[in-house]
Formats: C-alpha cells, structure tokens, sequence
C-alpha cells in the first residue's frame, strides 16, 4: 500500500515537475508574447497543478492529513491561471504588441476596430 | 478605449467567494494553525480589491456600503476594549479569559477572549488597507 502510494505521489509530483520545465522552455524558445502566454498560462498551471495533487495525496496517505486547503488552491489555480493569460495577452494586444511574423490569422483586429468606431476614438 | 471584459468581471465575481472563505477560515484557524487577524485582513482587503479591479470604485462602494474609517474605528475599540476589560474586574491589563460552551451544531467548543482582540485587529487591517487604495484610486 505504502509503495503505490509513493509511485502515485512521485508520478505527480514528477508530471508537474515535467510540465513546469516545458513552461521554462517555452518561454525561451517561443517566438512572441502570445506564443509564450499560451505556454506559460496552460503549462505552468497543470505543472502547478499536478504538484499540489501529489503533495496532497502525500499528507493523506502518508501523514494521514486531509487537507482541503490543497484543493482549493488546485480548484483556484485552475479558474485563475488562464484567465490571467487571458488578460495578460488582451491587454498586450491592445497596447500594440505584435504578433509573430508568421501568424497567418487575427480575429481580434477587426472587432477592435469595430468597438473603437462603435465608441468613436480616432 | 472601454473593452468588452466579461471573462475578467465574471472570474472576479466566482473567485472573490474562494478568497474570501479562505481569508474566513484563516482568520478563525489563527489560534492553532498559522493564519490570525492580520493575514485574515489583507486577504479579505486583497477580495475587495480584486473587485474594485474588475469593475470599477464606484460599483464596488456601492456593493459594500461599508465606510473603512469608521471600521478601523470599530476594530480599535473592539481591541481596546477586550483588553481594557480585565482592568475592570481587577486583574491586569490584557488578561485573557476562556471556557468551555457547549454550542448546538458546533458541540464542545473553547471559546477564547483572544479571538475578539483578533476581530478588531481583523477590523483594522482591512480598514486600513482599503482606505489606502480607496484614497490612492481615486482620481479626483
């Protein structure tokens, strides 16, 4: 029972461990803001996210510890991770950051212009 | 220019509850586990300023009719006056008094004097903290 416990908690631990190194990666190697926005947000918060499930379910198998607190920072992190990207990369795009040269598609352009017609600046 | 922000205000009005039964339960949990008055302050101020960032100063004063200066009022008195009463009865400043009570849903609970002086350190800190950012945000 102890072991596959262990081998629960390390495979979390370890799959969370995982994700943040591709994050970090991602990070350096990704062209542009958005780009890396998508990595930071989804991958930090599941690396984040299998972290604190694996340290949840060492206190309760190992210590014999439930700790709710743990889900609710799991169920937090969860609702606010991408939505903090999400912001983050509106509010980019609207103070004028570029998108990669590459990009081939930009739904967001057109409706800001339409709100700023709607709203009359410019 | 005014932007379409409903994921923002909708992800405030969900997580502001999280925040704020966790700033509850640190509050109450500061006799035997780390948290108290002052931590259990700044998350419930750290709340209110999540809302004031997803909507604006004015929705928020009027969704929380709440005058901060008279709360930091309130919470030195509450303070004050846990620690004042003692005096009264002819033991030292700051003496603290505890029973046991048997409560209906809750069973056998100690109840602790301390935990009043924590309310009005409670009081103070979210006072204080939002009559800062209040008098900071406020562009006139």
């Amino acid at each position: 029972m102890t072991i596959l416990a262990n081998i629960l908690i390390i495979f979390f631990i370890s799959l969370g461990v995982l994700f943040l190194v591709v994050a970090a990666i991602g990070l350096f190697r990704l062209p542009d803001l958005y780009t890396r926005a998508h990595a930071a947000s989804k991958s930090a918060t599941l690396g984040v996210m299998s972290i604190l499930l694996g340290v949840f379910f060492h206190f309760w198998l190992m210590e014999n510890h439930f700790n709710p607190t743990i889900l609710l920072g799991v169920l937090f992190l969860f609702i606010t991770g991408p939505v903090g990207g999400h912001i983050m990369s509106r509010s980019s795009y609207i103070a004028g950051v570029k998108p990669w040269a590459g990009t081939v598609r930009d739904d967001l352009k057109p409706e800001i212009e339409r709100m700023k017609k709607e709203q009359n600046i410019k | 220019m005014k932007t379409n922000d409903v994921i923002m205000q909708f992800t405030a009005k969900l997580v502001f509850f999280i925040i704020f039964f966790f700033a509850v339960h640190l509050f109450f949990a500061g006799h035997y586990t780390p948290g108290g008055g002052f931590v259990g302050g700044l998350v419930t101020a750290s709340a209110i300023v999540l809302l004031i960032i997803a909507f604006d100063l004015k929705t928020v004063q009027t969704i929380l009719p709440i005058n901060y200066i008279n709360m930091v009022a309130i919470g030195l008195i509450l303070a004050l006056g846990t620690a004042a009463f003692s005096m009264f009865t002819g033991k030292p400043f700051f003496t603290h008094y505890y029973d046991y009570f048997n409560l209906p849903i809750l069973g056998k609970t100690s109840l602790h004097t301390a935990a009043l002086f924590d309310l009005g350190v409670y009081l103070v800190v979210v006072g204080v903290t939002m009559t800062i950012i209040q008098t900071i945000g406020e562009d006139e």
